[in-house]
């Protein structure tokens, strides 16, 4: 036979399609999905009807109008939306930065359904969640070493979370001083993640953002400026979203602790710095680590996750509560919180397989390997960055030197000269089975793009992704429609938007579709 | 360039020395120690961390796995613990989408490439709407807690006032949460319940309305277990004052419990746990927020709304992000509170519970919870010196068991229900010093008439022997 020739560069794909109807559709009176259990007939006897159990106006007088489906069609239909769901097991997901996706160990993955973890009530006695606590008490060291904070709190279940947790310890530092009310500002940077200002709000602060100077560093001036009696606190990234890492960090620090404000570290940016240097150094006196990113777990479409919270000594007494400890005799215990603690920001202990999952990654690498890791992200970065500015229209404002972990990037070039965006080449990536992201909002790059490749990629994955933007920046200037039009290879085509921001006919749920799109009712 | 391994990482490909050192060559350096010139020496760490050594991935499973052997959980022992997260039958399907490689890996990803997550996280909201008979249901938040949290700052916002009335009812815990998330923002005022019915004081409530109030909170079945049958009057004491009515509630109970939007709730709130997740140590919580359709709601969700939409090509449904300029990712501190990753694995889920379980799945499984609670309470009140604290108030799920007349403290009995094999009740001496001896017991659909049985005659036994018997076992046993 003859040799086959597979000499393109970028992928021939097509997205799953299945035309799947809404689960709604797929009704059918009197199917079952599934029979949960059924009281006795002696528990029936003895307890008397539902009916009589329940006062006459809590009675449910209409029954849900849930679909009846039977088990094989739940299952399928499920299955096919899986299967339009992209994901990072199967793709060069390098394109979401901020975010590092790196490669989810199957090992991890099936530690966390082990029944001895996924059946533990939250409040069983302590005796019997040992193994658990355990976990909970190693990460904890784990995490004191790689950041050289004094103590660690998981509780909070994500980097918002964690953010909030952090302001909220802010708030109850300065009242616990005295100073609560005359400290009601939060200074930030317009390069950090937008919880970081959004968070402070909730707790009520006032927000200064700075922005950054002409190289991209957060500018040491305009915070000399900003700090004051008023300063309650300052969050930062370091890197921040453009992979600038700001060596100036400790006298940043420095100066708002002069000015008596507590100085707080965002370390969603992490993965190029472990093993390498840590918050306490930077002169922070509170970090978190998001356990989903840097530390291997996934990210589940959005959650359940953990934003690891740390904190000096001095601050330990304001952390959320239980925190797990050893004591002797006894084995690990759950100590109630300290005297100044904020109470608690989730319910119970977090997100334990997330705790359980980061453990079981950071013991699979061990220092060197966690070392390994930083590295090679950093590599990783680099090599992504060389080639890319090679690319037609691309470039990378501000330093022109090395980077971190990420690099924010921009097609200003490339959209001055096609008149193809940024969110033009978002809907192309997808056709050739790769995901990318523009960048948070506003976008102080002009038509912005994220990279961040993590240490889980091959050099031949990063020349692939590389490959496609290539391919599509050839296109914008040969056959821009092709990429304005896209994508071509999708689930579905372009959405009519129209309606998301319009009251009158945004549909959140189907009822509220059926009714709005009710042949009478639309004009 | 020294290697310091003999063997590539398998989670970091380009660990093989030809490919990195040609990477390196590539952007002009020599050595990866270069890599990180742009962190000055003072900032370095300048040693290794100290962490206990790599494993393999069978040395890790067998280490892990040596861990959790430490661990006693549902299938060992006899669980009648609740308190906010609760042990429930889980449909296997459930398990088997929430474990596809899809959805545990999914993120950020564009309409185009995620169809099937928009999709799946649109029928959620969609299933979970007709449960509590509201037209808008959201991503869902961190945990009900959360939830409530930001009901509560919706209203705050919506009617421009600062205070929210909650019935002491409510779990401390859950009180913390909402505090610390409310502060400074929202003032929570405590509303008394009457200590025979554990049913809201409605004229303490009555009082404590005023022009500030923007909100009254409360939940059905509460926390203690018990049916709130006053949720009628209560939203209407709510919106004579022009304060909204906000119900949090259970949604395993909705199959057989009116949904609070027919006695007045403007907003709907709860967990998703009960509706297939495991219990995961207090992991698998997830909460949902619900209103009517009107603007005025809709643009205080800080969370993601998706929506369905039409596409270019006639018959394709499409979604996207409803409103989405109202959130913190669009407008940083001017959105409403924030978003980000919160629990939309646990969303999917409860999409595909309710799938499975339909209107039938869901009476039944409500009805089933009633009558084995109820057949507990009544084996558990029949022996001497125990008794319901809120005996006459109906209750789902969960009841107030009170020891007092037993002479033995809660403390004392769960002791001695463990070395039967039993997690009794959560003790709710230090929540409630002013019942005494009194534990929430929680009784579900998995419980059988012999656990049930096993329960009642180990309480028993442990009353009859009562204190003479104390410490006889259980000392030695450690942890």
């Amino acid at each position: 036979m003859k040799r086959i020739v597979r000499d393109r560069k970028v992928r021939q794909f097509h997205q799953a399609k299945w035309d799947e109807p809404v689960i709604f559709e797929l009704h059918r009176a009197g199917e079952r999905g599934v029979i949960p259990p059924q009281a006795e007939p002696a528990v029936t006897a003895e307890a008397g009807g539902v009916q009589d159990a329940i006062p006459a106006n809590m009675r449910r007088s209409q029954a849900p109008a849930l679909p009846e489906i039977g088990q094989a069609k739940v299952l399928r239909h499920y299955l096919r939306l899986s299967q339009e769901t992209l994901g990072s097991d199967l793709n060069v997901e390098i394109g979401q930065g901020t975010c590092t996706m790196k490669y989810i160990p199957r090992i991890n993955e099936m530690l966390i359904r082990n029944p001895r973890m996924t059946e533990l009530h939250p409040l069983q006695d302590v005796s019997t969640v040992q193994g658990m606590l355990e976990v909970y008490h190693h990460l904890d060291l784990a995490m004191r070493e790689i950041s050289g904070m004094g103590a660690f709190s998981f509780q909070p279940s994500s980097g918002t979370q964690a953010l909030l947790a952090m302001a909220s310890i802010v708030r109850a530092y300065h009242d616990s001083r005295g100073e609560g009310e005359k400290r009601n500002e939060i200074i930030t940077t317009i390069f950090s993640h937008p919880s970081q200002a959004a968070t402070a709000a909730v707790k009520g602060y006032k927000i200064i953002t700075l922005h950054p100077d002409e190289d991209g560093f957060p500018d040491l001036e305009k915070l000399k400026a900003a700090v004051s009696e008023r300063t309650a606190g300052f969050v930062v990234a370091n890197p921040e979203d453009t992979g600038i890492y700001n060596h100036r960090i400790r006298e940043f620090t420095d100066v708002v602790h002069a000015a008596g404000g507590v100085c707080y570290y965002d370390q969603a940016n992490a993965n190029g710095l472990l093993g390498i240097t840590r918050a306490k150094e930077a002169g922070f006196d509170m970090c978190f680590f998001n356990l989903h990113k840097t530390f291997a777990a996934p990210h589940m479409c959005g959650g359940p996750a953990t934003g690891a919270l740390g904190v000096t000594d001095v601050l330990k007494p304001f952390l959320p509560g239980p925190l797990v400890d050893q004591a002797a005799d006894v084995g690990y215990v759950l100590r109630e919180q300290g005297e100044h603690s904020i109470g608690k920001v989730r319910s119970f202990h977090g997100v334990a397989q997330t705790v359980l999952r980061a453990y079981a990654w950071i013991l699979s690498l061990g220092a060197e390997g966690l070392k390994d890791v930083a590295q090679i992200a950093v590599l990783n970065n680099n090599y992504l960055y060389h080639k890319i500015l090679q690319i037609r229209g691309a470039s990378a404002p501000y330093i022109k030197g090395r980077r971190l972990e990420q690099v924010r990037y921009s097609w200003k070039q490339l959209t001055d000269d096609t008149g193809v965006t940024t969110e033009d080449i978002t809907r192309r990536m997808c056709d050739f089975g790769l995901h990318y992201w523009t960048s948070h909002h506003p976008y102080i790059v002009p038509q912005p793009f994220t990279l961040e490749p993590t240490e889980s990629y091959s050099k031949e994955d990063l020349d692939e992704y590389i490959q496609a933007l290539e391919h599509i920046s050839n296109e914008a200037y040969t056959t821009p429609e092709r990429v304005r039009t896209a994508p071509h290879a999708s689930t579905v085509h372009r959405n009519d938007e129209s309606s998301l921001d319009d009251p009158r006919q945004w549909c959140i749920t189907w009822r509220a579709y059926l009714k709005k799109t009710e042949p009478s009712t639309v004009k | 360039m020294a290697d310091h391994r003999t063997y590539a990482h398998p989670y970091i490909p380009n660990t093989v020395p030809e490919v990195r050192d040609a990477m390196l060559r590539e952007i002009g350096l020599t050595s990866l120690d270069q890599l990180h010139d742009a962190i000055p020496d003072h900032l370095k760490l300048e040693r290794e961390m100290d962490l206990p050594p790599a494993m393999n991935e069978y040395e890790l499973r067998r280490h892990i796995e040596g861990i959790l052997a430490k661990n006693k959980h549902g299938a060992d022992y006899l669980n009648f613990l609740g308190a906010g997260c609760w042990q429930h039958f889980i449909p296997t399907v459930c398990d088997e989408i929430n474990q596809r490689s899809e959805f545990v890996t999914a993120y950020a990803g564009e309409p185009y490439e995620d169809h099937g997550r928009f999709q799946a996280l649109f029928e959620y909201q969609s299933l979970l709407a007709e449960l509590v008979d509201m037209d808008v249901v959201n991503v869902p938040t961190f945990d009900w807690a959360q939830a409530a949290s930001t009901a509560i700052r919706m209203a705050g916002r919506i009617t421009g006032r600062r205070t929210a009335l909650v019935p002491r009812s409510v779990d401390p815990d859950k009180v913390a949460i909402i505090r610390n998330y409310c502060t400074p923002v929202m003032n929570i005022r405590m509303v008394e319940i009457d200590p025979a019915t554990g049913k809201m004081d409605l004229a303490d409530l009555q009082r404590k309305l005023d022009g500030d109030t923007a909100a009254v909170y409360f939940e059905n079945p509460g926390y203690l277990g018990m049916i709130e049958d006053q949720g009628a009057d209560i939203s209407r004491l709510a919106h004579a004052a022009q304060a909204l009515s906000i119900v949090g509630v259970d949604p395993i109970s909705l199959g057989v419990l009116e949904p609070p939007a027919r006695y007045g709730a403007d907003i709907v709130c709860g967990d998703l746990q009960p509706l297939g997740m495991h219990m995961n140590y207090g992991g698998g919580q997830a909460g949902f927020i619900a209103t009517r359709d009107e603007e005025k709601f809709v643009m205080e969700y800080p969370s993601r709304l998706f929506g369905i939409v039409p596409t270019e090509v006639e018959g394709e449904y499409g979604f996207g992000d409803v409103a989405y300029e109202r959130t913190s990712f669009a407008l940083r501190e001017k959105g409403k509170e924030s978003v980000g990753t919160q629990t939309a694995l646990w969303g999917i889920t409860a999409g595909v519970y309710l799938a499975l379980m339909g209107p039938s799945g869901m009476q039944e499984v409500g009805g089933t919870i009633v009558q084995k609670a109820k057949y507990a309470a009544l084996r558990l009140s029949k022996i001497p010196g125990v008794s319901l604290r809120f005996g006459g108030t109906p209750f789902f799920k969960e009841f107030v068991v009170d020891f007092n007349g037993t002479g033995l403290t809660v403390a004392e009995i769960n002791r001695r229900l463990l070395d039967e094999g039993i997690f009794g009740g959560k003790d709710l001496t230090a929540s409630y010093p002013e019942w005494g001896q009194c534990a929430l017991y929680c009784v579900t659909e998995i419980h059988t008439q012999a656990d049930l049985d096993r329960l009642a005659g180990a309480v028993r036994a442990i009353v009859d022997t009562g204190t003479s018997a104390a410490g006889a076992s259980g000392e030695e046993q450690t942890p």
